[in-house]
Parts: C-alpha cells; structure tokens; sequence
C-alpha cells in the first residue's frame, strides 16, 4: 500500500507501440497489495503483454472474482472494460459477455481460492465450454486477503506460517484444465517474467480456452520455509520444459536458432509459437503426453513451467454454438426478428 | 562489472548533480527543503556557510547547477527544465530573518598568526572568512575605495543592488577583518618583507582586451574598453553615453555592456560578435534578458576598422564570414565575399575578453611563473613557488566567476590553516559525510517523495518601461513565497539516496515492477558497456554511474542506473523486506580548521 500515485515521468526512451501507447499507458491504478507480492509482478506482466502485442486497452475486457488477485485488475490496464463479479463467479460472467460480444479479448484473473475452492465449478464449465479466453490463476497456496488460510491448491504435507500441516491433497488446476479440454495450458512463476510474458502474449492471441496457471508467492502468509509456494522452494524446484517466443507472424521473427532446437508452431490465426526444448522428453503438442509427463515430474517433486499443450487448430465456444460473427450485442430487432415470413418458412421446415 | 563502492563519498555526492556541479558544493536540495518549510534564515544559512554570498549568488551565479540538475533529465515532453536553483538561493536571502546572532563567533584569543589578502574580491573575502573564524588576524589589501572587487565594479546594480554586496561584505568585516581600502599593493616583495606568515593573491584578471584595427588611435575618444567602462559606471565617473552604440563580443561582460548602455541613454544599441549566436560565451539568459530589453545581437560580423571623421568615431565596418568546416572537420570561419558592411555609431564598447596582469610582482623573489606569463600554481592546494604565498580566484587560472573565486577562497584557506599548523598540505581529509534513514512510518519519509509535475516558475521582471530609465532598477523581482514554495516542489532531493542491502533482498521483483523511471534490473553480470545496454531500459548517459551490488541468493547482481532515477521511493515502499532504504547524504566540504586537522569529528544531519 503506497499513499502517492506513480509519478507519471517515464524513462526517456520508453517508446510507442503500433497501438500509439507506451507500456506505461497499460498500467491501472497503484496497487494495494502488500509490499512483494507476486500478484504485482504478474499484473506487470500482462501490461508488457499486451503492450507487445499492439492491443488497443478498450477492445479488452478484464474480469476477476474475489481474492487479492482478483483485486489486481485495478491495477493494470486501467482504460480497458472490467468486471469484479462476486467470489468464484468470474468463469460464468465471462462466458456472459464473451457470448454477447466476441469481439474483444477476454483476460480472466482469478485466484486459486477463487477457482479451485468456491469456483471450482465454474472454472470446469467455462474451460470444457473451450471460451475464447486467457484465464490466468495466480496461485499462491492460500486465501491471500483473508489472512493465509490454505487454499485448496496448497500441498499436501506443506506447512503454514503457524506451522500447520496441510493434510488434505492439492487439486492441479493445470491438470484439471488438462483433462477438461483447454487447447493452451501453461504454468509459469511471478518471478521469471522472461518467462511468463510470451506466455501471456501465445494466450491472448490463442483462439480458445488458454488457461496459465502462475505460482506467485504470497509475501504476507505463505513465503516461509515449510511452504511449498514460496519465491525459495519455487526457484529451486522449477523445471522450465520449453521456453517460447512469440511472433505476430511469420514475417516478424527476429532471432535465429540452430535448426532442431527449436520447433515453429504456427497458430490458427497467423501467429508463431517458437518453442525452445529444454526437456528432449516433453511434447507440447501431445495431449496425452503431455498429461503423463505432469504427473510423473510432479511426482519427482518438480515445479514443471512452460507451455505444457497447445493445440494449433482451437475450437471456442462460438464455433460449437454456430454463433453469426457478428458480435450478438451489434444485432438489431430486424436481425434477431425476421418476421412472419421467415417463420412460417421454418414451421413448414419442422412439418 | 565491479560492485559499487558506496562508503566512497564520491558515489552518492555525483548523485546528487547539483551539488556535485557546484564548485563549492552546496547542499541544494538540503536547502530547498528549507525554503520548502519556510525556513529562510536556515536556508540561507546552509549556503552561506558553503558559498559566502548567497544573496549575491542568488542573483548573479553562473549556476553551472542549472544544466547539471536532474530535472532537466527527466522531465516529459519539449520542455525539459532545471530547477531554478539559483532563485530559490536569493528567495532564502530576501525572506530570512536578521541572522547576525547566527554568525561565527571568532576566538576572544587569537592564534596570534597573521595573514595578508591582495584584493577585496570574493576569493580574498572567502580566505577572509574562513580564517577569522577560527582564530586569525587578517588583512585585506584592496585598491580601489570599496570592497567585493567586481562584484562592486563589474556587475551592474540593476542585477545587484548594492545593499546586498554591503550586507554580505558586512558580515565578513564584522568578524574583525583589517580592511585596508584604497591601498594598492606595488610590491609583493615589499609586502612579503612585513610580518605576515602567509599572503594570499585574489587580485582578479583586471585587464581587457584591447582590439587593434584600423582607427584605434584616431578614434579612441570614443572607444571604451568594456570593463573598465563598467567600473566607470559603477563608480559614478560615467554617466552617459552616445545614442548609437556597438558592442563587441559575446560573453557576459559584453550583455552587461549593452544593457548598461541601453540605460545611459543609448537608444540604437547593438551587440556584434565575430562567431554564430550559438557560439557565443554568453550565459543564455544573460542574451534573453538583453534581447528583451530590445539589443539585437548580429552574428557572423568580423570587425574590420573603425571608421572616423574629423578625429570623431562615425561608424565601424565589418566583414560577413560564414563557417564552414575544413577536410578536418574542424569549424573555421571565411569570408562570404560580400561587401563590408558598415554600422554607423556614436561609441563603441570593446568586450572581447579580460586578462591577468601582475606588473606588482617582481621577477625575482623565487615566485616561478609559467605558460602566458601566469603564476605556477598548484590546482589542489593554491600554493605558488613560494610557499607562504597562495593565489585564488580569477587571480590563478584567469577568468571564470564568483563561485569558483569562493570555492578557491575555500581551499587556499585550508592550505594556509595546514601549512601554518605544520601539517602537509596534499594530505587533506576527505569531506564528511552523513548517510540516515528518512523513513518515519511504513510509507512516510521525511521528505516530499511525491514528485511534482510543475514545469518551471518563471521569475518575474519590473517593465522594461520602468527598468530602463534607471540603471539602479533591479529588473529580476525574485520569487514571491508561494512561488517559491511550488518552485521548490520541483526539486527531486536527489541527497535522498537509493540505499540497497543485498544481504535482505528476496528478489521478488517489486521494486522493478514499481519503478517509473525503469531504473532497477536484476541480471546476470557482464561487464559495463554490456550491462548498460542490457538493463530494463538502456543506460545511455555514460556521465552516470551504475549502482552495482553482489550477494544475492541467486547469483545475479542487482543494478541501478543512477542517470533518471526520480528519489520517489517508490522502490523502497514496494520492498517487503527493507532492502531498499531511502537515506540523506549530507556532505560538507572539508573547512579550515577542526575539519581539516588529521581527525575531523562527525556533523549531524539537520
Ligand atoms: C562585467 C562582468 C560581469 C560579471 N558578472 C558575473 C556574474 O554575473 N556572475 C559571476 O559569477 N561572475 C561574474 N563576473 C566574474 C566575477 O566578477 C569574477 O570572476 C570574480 O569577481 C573574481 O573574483 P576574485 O576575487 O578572483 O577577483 P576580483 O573580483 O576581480 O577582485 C580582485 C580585487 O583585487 C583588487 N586588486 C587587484 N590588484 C591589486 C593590487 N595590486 N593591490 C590591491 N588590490 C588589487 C581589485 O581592485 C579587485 O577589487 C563578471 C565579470 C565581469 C567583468
Ligand atoms: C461468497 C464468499 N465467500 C467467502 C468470501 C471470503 N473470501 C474472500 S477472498 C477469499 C479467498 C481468496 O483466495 P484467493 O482466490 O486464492 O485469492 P488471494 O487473496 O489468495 O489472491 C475468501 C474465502 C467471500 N468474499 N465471498
Ligand atoms: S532536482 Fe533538486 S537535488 Fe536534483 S539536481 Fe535538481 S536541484 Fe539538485
Ligand atoms: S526512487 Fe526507486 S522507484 Fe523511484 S525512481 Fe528511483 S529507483 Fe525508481
Ligand atoms: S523489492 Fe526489495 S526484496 Fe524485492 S527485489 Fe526489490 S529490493 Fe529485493
Ligand atoms: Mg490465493
């Protein structure tokens, strides 16, 4: 919590994207959250994201639920649309006004209490439902704002700052999101934003449901020893599969690799995924390997990060609902009415 | 890259620009902070103790702080200005209370030890303060009727009125200087041979340059060289002077020419220089103001002859050059071939430099002197060939300004306290310096951290209507208080330093994240020139330092570029562990006496 605003000076060579703005012009109010909390970090992820990536601030919309990092919304992208629905209802909201108006991009944030406690539901549906979303969990093991309870992401046999074992088993939210059929699924650190931030950017550009689940250490209540969410035990047990670049096209990319160490994806809608391996044996585009190597490093006692499954050719909810493309908001009365002739035509049809 | 060494009292002194520029090294912000909270007499009293004359700095500084400050570095848009550090000194000056209680108290007993000043300028009255305070007898030697040299003499009163030069001078001579007026030194070896165990040289460069063209001679009725016109002036021997007048060159002594004539009954005043506008040695304010009072200034005019009729100056002719760059790239000036150009005139004012002269001085009494006839002198210690016998001011190096007269004044005086003790005089303690916390509550600091966004006050200025009849008019008026308050909020207190202690550093990136300026980068190490163009935004401004430190859990370094850093605390607000800090440098520049002895006591930070 901090009394004065972020003065508005910049560095001097801060520069404009093809948007017109500079990343400072993603930026929301000043957080109030405690000092060091990995939720910030991610919220300066997601401004440099989309910075990147040229997105207009109002052709966004962000929506959380109830959480610290539900409260971060406020604090990134702050002239884009947002939303702060009640605890664990983010997912249905979103599939809400992602049904009335397909046209602007959809960025979920939400925390694992938010999600895989009381929203646990909402969050199966939205995800099998394929949303055309980034849904970003910033996982930090507990209930942040209400003092530190474990949440239902906490290990099994970690310890509390109090000293309390936790007895009860963690739920994957990545590998839930497996299972449920989301088409881009990753887990990264609020720490390693060389990370996290092509991650953010291959999510919001994949057309369907991109779900990222970001450990992100809660300074306050779970950063002691004992935890198994704290910026130390992270550090030293993460094990990045890949690393990814992402390019608006093919046109756009810059760096050069040796031939084999990297593997071009190219996506539905144009952009490349370029997928540096750094684990021979992981599959990006291998569901079900994809699914069985998780829970074999898991099982090692490895943080595994990275773009763990994409699938190129995503289908969303619109496509299974044979939705116009016209965003449903835009129709008129004449549209949504076509009036008695059309409907005696389609009575005869049913005959 | 190595890590920074912050216990060198240089690393954070250069941080704070302004201060680091000044040539006497004034705590700026410490007393912009002061006039911020209404402390006037504080204020001025934190500059008088570094630089002697506040009230007539405050109005005629070359303030080589201006272009050194920071704010000039980060501010947004076109319009990227200093502080106006120079004016909120002067506010200090006329908004203080009587601060005659505050002065030094010299010792009821004195060290019994004698010192002789030639010249009453800044650089001796400096020498003069500094010594009587600590228990000296000194003499000054001054020549002309009055004291502060060309303070007095050269600056004209409609930028310094002259109850401010007798304030300042006042408060030196009420510390129990012997000033002997209008007695001019003839013989150094004479005075050598009278019981003074040092003598210190702050005549000044006294000498203008002449120009010698065609029709000097013949019309040297009517041509006056610049300073001694000035002194003229400012003693009451002249008093008016032609209608149309030409000034020559383009430094400060030539727009106090033109501006004093503009005064003096010149109504077609003009300003010529050989070299481009840009070129010219002339403060840029110093043009504006001139400019304003309606002197154009022509460029590119080499002055050919003076042309006379009748034993009487007419006019002066000039050749048109252009610049142009030889295969060496080097600028050269050459005649565009178009006919001379010819000004009609009524008096000319030739400002084309000033120099030293030192007829007084005899040639044999083992005082060496080198290069361009000058003195040898040691530019740490003022000490000549001889060695009781320093030099200071415009007297040592040539020409350059009050402040570096003051700031010589300092250091001479260190040299004679030490020579006089015994002691050796390179072997000077380095500066004290103080380093405390500002922190008073989770996010509250001591000082204003939030940055104002105000672009610089403008001071205002009596109506050229008004000013111009009368050359004791002050044209500048200085800032009201609320003015000043709101000028003062612009200062960024680079003395708050970014203080980092790896050992507490978690590495969770907030202070990365929450930083305006992108000052802050976590990397691995390389070497300088690689690191600074792989940090969170480019380090460009090779004249600042980065902020190395090792000893993080993860093996990388923690690196700060000083160069735009806004002192917001922003980084230290953000930290959950404390590893930032923000803490006041507090310097003070080693005095004559205690300070200077081989073991200095510690000074609190105010
Ligand atoms: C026109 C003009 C305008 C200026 N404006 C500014 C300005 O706005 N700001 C600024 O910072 N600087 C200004 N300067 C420069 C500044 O005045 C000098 O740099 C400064 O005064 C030098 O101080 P000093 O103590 O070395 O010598 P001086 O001020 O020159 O004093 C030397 C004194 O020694 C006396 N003296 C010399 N020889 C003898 C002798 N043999 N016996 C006895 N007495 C002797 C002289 O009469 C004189 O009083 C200006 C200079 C000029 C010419
Ligand atoms: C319906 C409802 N039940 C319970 C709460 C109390 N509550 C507020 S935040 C929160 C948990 C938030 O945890 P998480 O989503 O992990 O966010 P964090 O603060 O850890 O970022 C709970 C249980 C509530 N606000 N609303
Ligand atoms: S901002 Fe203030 S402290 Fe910093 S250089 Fe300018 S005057 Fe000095
Ligand atoms: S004080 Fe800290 S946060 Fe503010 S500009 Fe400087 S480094 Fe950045
Ligand atoms: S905020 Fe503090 S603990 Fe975190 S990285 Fe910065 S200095 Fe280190
Ligand atoms: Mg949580």
């Amino acid at each position: 919590m901090t009394y004065i605003t972020k003065p508005r000076l910049h560095h001097p060579s801060l520069t404009r994207n093809e948007a017109g703005y500079t990343r400072r012009d993603y930026e929301g109010k000043i957080s109030t959250l405690c000092a060091g909390c990995g939720h910030d970090s991610i919220s300066a992820a997601i401004i440099q994201a989309c910075w990147e990536l040229d997105i207009e601030p109002h052709r966004v919309a962000k929506l959380s639920g109830i959480g610290c990092s539900s409260k971060t919304p406020d604090y990134f992208l702050g002239a884009s649309h947002g939303f702060n629905s009640v605890h664990g209802r983010m997912p249905s909201v979103l599939t809400g006004a992602n049904l009335a108006n397909r046209d602007l991009v959809y960025l979920g944030v939400s925390g694992d209490g938010d999600s895989a406690s009381i929203g646990l539901g909402q969050f199966a549906h939205c995800v099998r439902r394929g949303v055309n979303m980034t849904y970003i969990v910033e996982n930090n093991g507990v209930y942040g704002l209400t003092k530190g309870q474990f949440s239902a992401t906490a290990d099994k046999g970690s310890k509390s700052k109090r000293g309390v074992l936790n007895s009860d088993s963690a739920i994957d939210l990545v590998a839930l999101a497996l299972q449920l059929g989301a088409t881009y699924v990753a887990r990264s650190f609020s720490g390693d934003k060389d990370q996290l931030v092509p991650l953010i950017k291959g999510a919001l550009a994949h057309e369907g449901a991109a779900f990222i689940d970001v450990i992100s250490p809660c300074i306050a209540f779970n950063n002691h020893s004992g935890s198994t969410k704290s910026l130390d035990y992270v550090r030293e047990h993460n094990e990045a599969v890949n690393r990814i670049d992402f390019f608006p096209s093919r046109e756009a990319i810059v760096a050069d690799y040796a031939p084999g160490s990297v593997t071009d994806v190219p996506q539905h809608d144009g952009t490349i995924l370029r997928l540096r391996k750094l684990h021979a044996d992981h599959d990006a585009s291998n569901h079900l390997e994809a699914m069985a190597y998780l829970q074999k490093h898991q099982a090692l006692g490895e943080i595994v990060t990275g773009l763990l499954y994409v699938d190129p050719n995503p289908e969303d909810l619109h496509a299974h609902l044979q939705t116009v493309s016209a965003p449903l908001n835009t129709l008129n009365a004449g549209a949504l009415s076509p009036g008695k002739a059309a409907l005696d035509k389609l009575n005869a049809s049913l005959r | 890259m190595k890590p920074t060494d912050i216990g060198d009292p240089a690393y954070f002194h250069k941080v704070v620009d302004c201060q680091w520029a000044c040539p006497a090294h004034t705590p700026v912000p410490e007393y912009i902070r002061m006039i911020a909270a209404g402390r006037y007499s504080d204020a001025y009293m934190v500059n008088w103790e570094s630089n002697v004359f506040p009230g007539i700095l405050g109005r005629t500084c070359d303030r080589p702080c201006e272009p050194a400050c920071r704010r000039s570095r980060v501010e947004d848009g076109e319009q990227r200005e200093p502080v106006a550090i120079c004016r909120l000194k002067r506010v200090a000056a006329d908004n203080k209370d009587d601060v005659n209680a505050r002065m030094p108290r010299p010792p009821e007993k004195k060290n019994g030890k004698r010192i002789a000043c030639v010249g009453a300028g800044p650089a001796s009255l400096t020498v003069a303060r500094d010594l009587l305070s600590i228990g000296y007898n000194v003499t000054i030697f001054e020549q002309d009727p009055f004291a502060a040299g060309m303070i007095r003499s050269q600056i004209p009163r409609f930028r310094l009125p002259e109850s401010v030069i007798d304030e300042e001078v006042g408060y030196i001579a009420n510390l129990g200087l012997d000033l002997r007026l209008g007695k001019r030194i003839e013989s150094l070896a004479a005075l050598l041979r009278e019981e003074f165990d040092a003598v210190f040289i702050g005549s000044g460069a006294p000498r203008g340059r002449d120009l010698e063209i065609p029709g000097r001679q013949e019309a040297a009725a009517n041509i006056h060289i610049g300073i001694d016109w000035l002194s003229s002036v400012s003693f009451g021997h002249i008093e008016s002077v032609g209608k149309r007048v030409i000034i020559l060159g383009g430094g400060n002594t030539a727009m106090d020419c033109c501006r004093t004539a503009r005064r003096l009954g010149g109504e077609d005043v003009k300003v010529i220089v050989r070299s481009g506008f840009e070129e010219m040695k002339a403060s840029p304010w110093e043009k504006e103001d001139a400019m304003h009072e309606g002197i154009p200034i022509l460029n590119y005019l080499v002055p050919k002859a003076f042309v006379h009729e009748a034993g009487r100056l007419v006019g002066m002719t000039f050749e048109k050059v252009e610049a142009v760059r030889d295969e060496r790239g080097r600028r050269k000036l050459v005649p565009t071939g178009e006919p001379d150009q010819l000004y009609p005139c009524d008096d000319v004012l030739v400002a084309v430099g000033q120099e030293n002269a030192y007829p007084w001085i005899e040639r044999d009494i083992g005082l060496e002197f080198g290069e361009w006839d000058m003195p040898k002198v040691d530019p740490v210690t003022f000490q000549s060939t001889l060695p009781q016998v320093f030099f200071g001011g415009d007297a040592a190096f040539g020409p350059k300004n009050i402040i570096w007269a003051v700031a010589h004044g300092h250091d001479a005086a260190v040299s004679i306290d030490k020579l006089l003790n015994g002691e050796s005089l390179t072997e000077r303690p380095s500066p004290l310096v103080n380093l405390v916390s500002q922190k008073m509550g989770i996010h509250e600091w001591s000082y204003d951290n939030d940055v104002s966004l105000a672009e610089r006050f403008k001071v205002p200025h009596t109506d050229p209507s008004i000013s111009l009849k009368n050359i004791r008019i002050e044209v500048e008026l200085g800032f009201d208080r609320q003015t000043a308050l709101k000028e003062a909020a612009r200062c960024l207190n680079c003395d708050v330093q970014t203080v980092f202690a790896p050992r507490l550093c978690i590495e969770c990136d907030a202070c990365v994240d929450i930083c305006p300026m992108d000052c802050i980068t976590f990397t691995s190490n390389e070497d300088e020139t690689l690191l600074r163009t792989h940090l969170r935004a480019p380090a460009l401004n090779l004249t600042q330092d980065l902020y190395v430190a090792d000893g993080l859990a993860t093996g990388r370094v923690m690196v700060k570029d000083e160069d735009v850093c806004l002192h917001c605390g922003l980084c230290a607000e953000r930290c959950p562990t404390g590893a930032w800090d923000m803490q006041k440098f507090l310097m003070q520049t080693t005095k004559a006496g205690p300070g200077c002895r081989p073991v200095a006591p510690a000074r609190k930070a105010a």
